[in-house]
């Protein structure tokens, strides 16, 4: 478990540079999802940089894909790609685009247009049954992405189809673009509307490496049922002038802020 | 052509068992056939084109050759970002299949007339666009998307078309295939189904005496091709049942000044005079020109 926990530092730490040196934005949602992609990467997926293209590997799609510099400093972490490659993220020509890009090893699918993840992951979830293959499909998804009616569309064939091999992980930190979810397009009752369309529902803290280990060992929730996990995050979580705000949508942090952030993340782990 | 690429599909798919298809709730006495044969490659993902364009994706970044199979404007317009963005980007065997291309179903009104199908289609850089101009160019059209697997859009009309090959031609991206030699350096050279009525205007005043040829694959990767051909004519008159705007003969003219052709290029399209009329196709073709 404490491995997981500096996991999810390395991710964060990671992510903050990442953004910090090409002035990106999105770090809000990346720090949101780091104990997610820390235990999952960590401890659940079958994934080997060895052999990043293995059959059997557990397929894993960043729906949200704003968040990659969060994936891209979990595979950095795992081995799947380099230091030197991390360093050249948002840089001209670089494989690492400041949304989720295939080029890089270990990424299955290039986002940035939202809706997109989950329809595309159904679609190798079903191949996996109709191949007889074991290897599972989880996609990550955020609260304001579940807007778009594409995700609605994927979820009810899933149900039809029984892709118990599918895990849909719905960061909900419910902070949109503007504002929040709650403001933006209600989603609630969220568990009853997945549970009405065929999933077998998960709620934990996505902040809880013990809850997510729980609910990731006992895959599927459900027989005949995919599994959808409504993760309650922090968007931000992590850097205090960061947490829960919506200017991290956008901003990117300058030099003392990266600084104090980093700095508060040693603390929380001294 | 329906009949045409069915048949087809279940002789593919006895040697390819990686061929999928996939439709959105259409195909009423079309694809029995293969969801008979083939029952666990048959899928209907039902009335959610872009799922179903998302899942063919996944399900092509497998193994799998999806054709998806529609009318017209459903799997194209209604979810272009995800040919777009997850088959054509990802570069994947995803063959969209279409029914109703042009105004083949002019009384059913305008949702139903294709005629800017092509339009959204060349726009895709890895896109192979298959508009066979009849049941012989479907067959071919189909063997050589199986050899080549990738992002495709094979356009059908509906069915009854004639056939105007003998055989299953040879066809090759960009390559024009000659249906009716001619004695004059002047030549109608069609996409899609309009070759049944291009030919018919060979033997009407304007156009006696010109050879008829037909493209039934192209796109963005074939433009390069074009100007060899050209050079051999005076004279090209396309013909299409789409629009003229981003169509099949304006991208020819794109493709003529890569080159700097000097051949003369008359494009005979569908104008938009045709946009929320509704009559029988051979009376909307007339409104839009193609009389």
């Amino acid at each position: 478990m404490a491995d997981a926990l500096a996991f999810a530092r390395a991710v964060r730490r990671t992510a903050l540079q990442m953004v910090h040196n090409a002035k990106a934005s999105h770090i809000g949602s990346a720090l949101s999802i780091a104990d997610i992609l820390a235990v999952l990467y960590h401890q659940h997926l079958n994934c080997n940089p060895d052999i990043p293209n293995a059959k059997n590997r557990d397929r894993f799609i960043l729906s949200k894909g704003h968040a990659c510099v969060a994936v891209y400093a979990a595979l950095a972490e795992k081995g799947f790609i380099s230091k030197a490659a991390v360093e050249s993220y948002g840089q001209d020509f670089s494989d690492l685009m400041n949304h989720i890009s295939h080029k890089v090893t270990g990424v299955e699918f290039s986002t940035g247009s939202l809706g997109h993840g989950l329809p595309f992951g159904v679609g190798k979830a079903l191949a996996a049954k109709k191949l007889q293959e074991e290897w599972r499909t989880f996609v990550l998804l955020g609260d304001g992405e579940m807007d778009e009616g594409s995700n609605w569309e994927a979820l009810m064939f899933a149900a039809h189809h029984k892709l118990d091999n599918l895990v849909a992980i719905i960061d909900y930190n419910n902070l949109q673009s503007l504002t929040t979810v709650d403001n933006t397009l209600c989603l609630e009752p969220l568990a009853d509307k997945l549970r009405a369309f065929g999933c077998s529902v998960v709620e934990l803290d996505g902040h809880d490496h013990d809850a997510l280990n729980l609910a990731f060992s006992k895959l599927p929730a459900e027989t005949g049922k995919p599994t959808a996990i409504i993760a309650r995050t922090i968007k931000g979580k992590g850097v205090s002038f960061m947490e829960n705000s919506v200017d991290w949508h956008y901003k990117s942090p300058n030099k003392e802020q990266l600084e104090q952030a980093l700095r508060e993340l040693e603390m929380a782990h001294a | 052509m329906r009949n045409a690429f069915i048949d087809e599909l279940v002789t593919l798919a006895e040697q390819h068992a990686n061929i999928a298809l996939v439709v959105g709730d259409l195909g009423y006495s079309v694809v029995e056939p293969f969801a008979d044969r083939f029952p666990d490659r048959f899928i209907n993902a039902g009335i959610a084109e872009q799922n179903m364009m998302g899942l063919a994706a996944g399900m092509a970044s497998e193994g799998y050759h999806v054709f998806t199979y529609s009318i017209a404007n459903f799997p194209t317009f209604r979810c272009a970002e995800q040919i777009r963005n997850d088959v054509d980007y990802h570069n994947l065997p995803v063959t969209i299949v279409t029914v109703g291309g042009g105004l083949a179903y002019g009384n059913l009104g305008y949702s139903h007339h294709a005629v800017q199908d092509y339009g959204l289609m060349r726009l895709m850089p890895n896109m192979t666009i298959a508009a066979p101009g009849d049941p012989m160019e479907v067959r071919a059209c189909m063997r050589y998307l199986m050899k080549n697997p990738g992002p495709s859009y094979l356009r059908l009309a509906k069915a009854g078309e004639p056939c105007l090959h003998a055989t299953v031609p040879q066809v090759e991206p960009g390559k024009w295939l000659e249906v009716i030699p001619g004695p004059a350096e002047k030549t109608l050279l069609t996409t899609g189904a309009s070759l049944a009525l291009a030919q018919s205007w060979l033997q009407q005043g304007a156009y006696q005496g010109h050879a008829l040829h037909s493209m039934p694959l192209w796109g963005m990767k074939s433009k390069a091709r074009q100007t060899e051909q050209l050079a051999s004519w005076n004279k090209v008159v396309t013909v299409e049942d789409h629009i003229v705007d981003g169509g099949f003969g304006s991208w020819l003219t794109e493709a003529s000044t890569l080159g700097q052709s000097q051949t003369c290029i008359e494009i005979r399209a569908l104008s938009d005079s045709i946009f929320g009329q509704v009559g029988s196709q051979a009376t909307l073709n007339k409104i839009g020109g193609l009389g």
